[in-house]
């Protein structure tokens, strides 16, 4: 299944999702100017508070944006200036925290880190742009999810640094090549792009997902590190490597750009290296 | 309400946060409260490196690097700090690596270092070889190692909790601190952590400026909590700007990029930093070259349409070492910019950045309530704190230094005496002051949006309080951020639920933005002289004779618009006497 074949999926919840409901501008006062070359976009968002709703629902909200501008600046236009109940997470907004992984047209990306111009079909004029939650975490409201089972899935991989020897009164020495061997891995924001696009884990939440394989990945490849053995037995499990079908969803999803599948296979030959 | 009882209790859970629960988490029974989830902490931001003198790659060695602190902070560094923080520079990275953090490497397998702003050899001849650095996200392997290591140890976290206010209770020989009420952002509810000590780790405020390389989550929560309480903040005046932000977004460009060879041009392509700072060039402190890039715009020099910028030529580098040693900030220039640093210089101008001043402490990471005394039991460290390592201009690097640093003496020293102390009762009504603070908030009381206040903060902070700064500009700062404090009494709050209500805490962070905001004029119209990262063009001079001396702002009286007061405290001196300042 490729990145493209999962928006069509979520296309089909859309219809059972019931009401689109569009909010006319001003709702929270006077706008603010706009900015000069900006086009209006409807942004469709996919709304959910469990305190008070019984199950979600469209909106749609007309936004003035300039092509450079990110999803995140949509957004919190419509926070600021129309909907102040609308919710989401986001902190460093370039794409270094991981706080705001959304389905955006259908793929799990940064808002922070997609720009308008890049989502305008053909020639830029004014367009829809969908905005849902990450899909197989729990909604607790709008676009923000239960982030627990995630991260729980990481810790029970031990995705720390465990050596059993006498520690060096100085730094371990480790080659330029040595380091590089896990390089791709480190880069992993724990955001969940690649795990909620990950068709497996959507359907069994007990998978570890590949973001938790990930994080094995950068352990067991590591040459300071000498617990390989302890994680690729917990991955050997029936929640882990074998269960992913390689369909490449959690690569095309990774804002850092991380080779997902490939690490997973590494592991997945380790395993078979080690114990076939 | 829910109540909780821990020896030790952290509130922030970025690297200072984080780096004090490994170690008190090991010897106390220790939680971390941070709003945010731990690896969304800003820290994770950081890109170019941590220095210690490791002399890995070229002789170094921990007294160059205390003179260079100390020099770069133009002498309002307290020495004795900056010697521990360069002596103990060593052992921080050392303990990172141990921990896992994946530093780049040299040939021989060591830790590698590059160049970095203000770091000499021998006082000043020429610039060396200190930040250990992992690609160009040393403070995203530093937070995510940390995290790891919490985990490790099983430190436990209460995520998504605001902390809004700190509990002193009166002892015979003044204030104690008690514990500390959060705001729990999944129900709405309000917790009472009772500790025995708390320690503060909640980062910068950068937000009070438009342009800065600051989350929007950084809006100095804790040194406004600890304001309202009365205790002062330590040189609030003091802000740098990064020289290298992005051209009109201010995400950071690392100074790393210059560390690697990276040169600033004017629009005639000019390497102009060869007129300001002859020697080390494109490599003087951020505050130097902060000015120098203003003049050049100023002056009619800059580049692009509007002239207002100036370009970071990073070409000769090659496509390698950018891939390789600069990966992520060659991304954000195509990503944001559209512009390929492999080919194209970089449209750059300065970006708010970090908080020199913040809430005082001693070496022992204590929280002072004036300029001798320490509240027992409340200790800070990271960028909310103020030891004072940084003076008036903080070196590159030295910010995840000093958050390991103190992080670690911080947590040290608040399990130490949480281990030695009982518990001493909370104040009665714990809850009240965040009760009523957030019943304002949700009240109706107006129709001011939270948004509109917090834009014009920034836009005249940006125009009147920056890299330059006069009499009339910091007056203009003052009068607004005064009237914007009349409009935030009647700010109105859509979201009433109870659940992840991020509507009300956005005001309630505005609030501490107001107040920060006026402290840093209010500290900034007093101080008629330039030093370090304060840059009066009415008094262009540093002046020893009034002002080599800490500020301390108190609050006066009650509400958000009470007056500040300010007092001083003298500047630790050990072995080096100000020279002026030349690169
Ligand atoms: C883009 C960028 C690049 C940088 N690069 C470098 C570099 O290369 N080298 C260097 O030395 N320095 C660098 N710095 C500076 C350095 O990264 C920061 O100063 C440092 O990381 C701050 O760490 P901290 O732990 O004090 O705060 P943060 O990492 O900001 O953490 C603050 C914590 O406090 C919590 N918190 C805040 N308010 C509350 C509240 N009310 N209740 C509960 N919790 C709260 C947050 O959840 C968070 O966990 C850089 C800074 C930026 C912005
Ligand atoms: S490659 Fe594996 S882990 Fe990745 S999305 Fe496909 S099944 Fe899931
Ligand atoms: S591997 Fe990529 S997509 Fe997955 S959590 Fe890490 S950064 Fe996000
Ligand atoms: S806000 Fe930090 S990754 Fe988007």
């Amino acid at each position: 299944m490729t990145a493209s074949a999962t928006s069509a999926a979520s296309a089909q919840d859309n219809t059972s999702a019931g009401q689109d409901k569009t909010n006319a501008a001003g709702s929270r006062g006077s706008q603010p100017p706009v900015p000069e070359g900006a086009i209006t976009i409807t942004v469709k968002i996919r709304r959910f508070n469990t305190e008070f709703d019984d199950e979600p629902r469209w909106e749609s909200f007309q936004v003035p944006a300039l092509p450079t501008d990110r999803v995140l600046n949509l957004l919190h236009h419509v926070k600021w200036y129309l909907d102040g109940t609308l919710t989401f997470r986001r902190s460093c907004a370039h794409g270094i925290c991981g706080s705001d992984a959304m389905r955006i047209n259908g793929v799990n990306r940064l808002a922070c880190k997609v720009l308008v111009k890049d989502l305008l079909a053909g020639g830029g004029k004014a367009t829809t742009i969908t905005i849902e939650p990450i899909k197989g975490l729990p909604v607790h409201k709008d676009l923000l999810v239960d982030m627990e089972p995630f991260f729980e899935a990481f810790r029970a991989v031990k995705p720390y640094l465990i050596n059993y020897g006498q520690e060096p009164t100085r730094e371990r020495i480790q080659s330029a090549a040595d380091r590089e061997r896990f390089d791709d891995t480190t880069k992993c924001i724990l955001c969940a792009c690649c795990t909620t696009s990950c068709p497996v884990y959507w359907t069994e939440g007990s998978y570890f997902g590949p973001a938790a394989i990930v994080n094995a990945h950068r352990f067991i490849f590591d040459s300071r590190d000498e617990a390989a053995e302890e994680r690729l037995d917990i991955l050997n499990d029936v929640d882990g490597v074998w269960r992913c079908r390689t369909t490449f969803n959690c690569t095309d999803a990774c804002p850092r750009g991380i080779q997902v599948t490939k690490a997973i296979q590494e592991v997945k030959r380790a395993l078979l290296f080690k114990r076939v | 309400m829910q109540f909780h009882k821990y020896d030790v209790v952290i509130v922030g859970a970025g690297g200072a946060g984080m780096r004090a629960a490994i170690e008190s988490g090991q010897r106390a029974r220790t939680a971390v409260l941070t709003k945010l989830y731990p690896t969304r902490s800003h820290t994770g931001a950081a890109q170019g490196g941590m220095c210690a003198a490791l002399a890995n790659v070229e002789e170094d060695n921990w007294e160059w690097h205390t003179f260079d602190t100390i020099k770069g902070g133009d002498y309002l560094v307290d020495q004795d700090a900056a010697e521990i923080m360069a002596k103990e520079a060593i052992d921080a990275v050392l303990d990172l690596e141990k921990m896992g953090l994946p530093f780049n490497r040299t040939p021989e397998g060591k830790i590698d270092q590059r160049r970095f702003g203000g770091h000499t050899r021998n006082h000043g001849e020429a610039a060396v070889r200190r930040a250990c650095y992992a690609a160009d996200r040393t403070g995203h392997m530093i937070l995510q190692t940390l995290y790891q290591n919490c985990v490790k140890h099983g430190i436990e976290f209460f995520n998504e909790f605001y902390v809004l206010d700190v509990l002193l209770t009166e002892g015979e020989d003044g204030p104690v601190c008690t514990g500390a009420v959060a705001y729990e952002l999944a129900t709405g509810e309000i917790h009472v952590f009772q500790a025995k000590s708390i320690v503060f780790a909640t980062g910068g405020f950068g937000k009070v400026f438009k342009t800065t390389s600051n989350a929007h989550t950084l809006t100095g929560d804790g040194m406004g909590i600890v304001f309202r309480k009365g205790l002062p903040l330590e040189d609030m005046e003091f802000y740098q700007f990064h020289p290298t932000g992005l051209a009109g977004l201010g995400i950071l460009l690392t100074e790393g990029a210059r560390g690697e060879g990276a040169i600033l041009r004017n629009a005639s392509g000019e390497r102009f930093m060869e007129r300001y700072a002859p020697t080390i060039k494109d490599l003087a402190p951020r505050d130097i070259v902060a000015r120098s890039m203003a003049l050049e715009v100023l002056e009619g020099r800059g580049a692009g349409p509007n002239k207002d910028y100036v370009l970071l030529d990073c070409t000769h580098l090659g496509a390698e070492v950018l891939e390789t040693k600069l990966p992520d900030i060659t991304e954000f220039a195509r990503t944001y910019l559209a512009v390929d640093p492999v080919t194209e210089p970089v449209p750059v101008y300065p970006t708010a950045h970090y908080a020199m001043g913040g809430i005082p402490t001693n070496i022992h990471a204590e929280v002072l309530r004036d300029n001798e005394n320490v509240i027992p039991g409340l200790y800070a460290a990271g960028e909310c704190a103020c030891v004072s390592v940084h003076g008036a201009n903080r070196l590159g690097t030295n910010s995840l230094l000093d958050i390991n640093v103190f992080g670690r003496r911080a947590g040290i020293a608040a399990a130490e005496y949480a281990l030695a102390h009982d518990h001493v009762d909370i104040p009665e009504n714990p809850t009240k002051v965040v009760e009523e603070q957030l019943a304002l908030l949700l009240s109706e009381h107006g129709h001011e949006r939270v948004a509109d206040i917090r834009i014009e903060l920034q836009a005249t902070m940006d125009a009147n309080a920056s890299v330059y700064r006069t009499e009339e500009t910091l007056k203009q700062a003052l009068h607004d951020v005064q009237a914007l404090k009349e409009r935030y009494a009647h700010i109105s709050v859509q979201d009433k639920g109870k659940r992840f209500n991020t509507d009300l805490l956005e005001a309630a962070e505005l609030g501490f933005l107001l107040e920060l905001a006026e402290i840093l004029v209010t500290g900034a119209l007093a101080r008629k002289e330039s030093r370090g990262g304060h840059a009066r063009e009415d008094y262009p001079n540093r002046d020893d004779t009034n002002f080599m001396r800490h500020s301390m702002a108190y609050k006066q009286g009650e509400g958000l618009t009470a007056d500040i007061r300010l007092d001083y405290k003298p500047v630790t001196f050990t072995r080096y006497q100000p020279m002026e300042r030349k690169y």
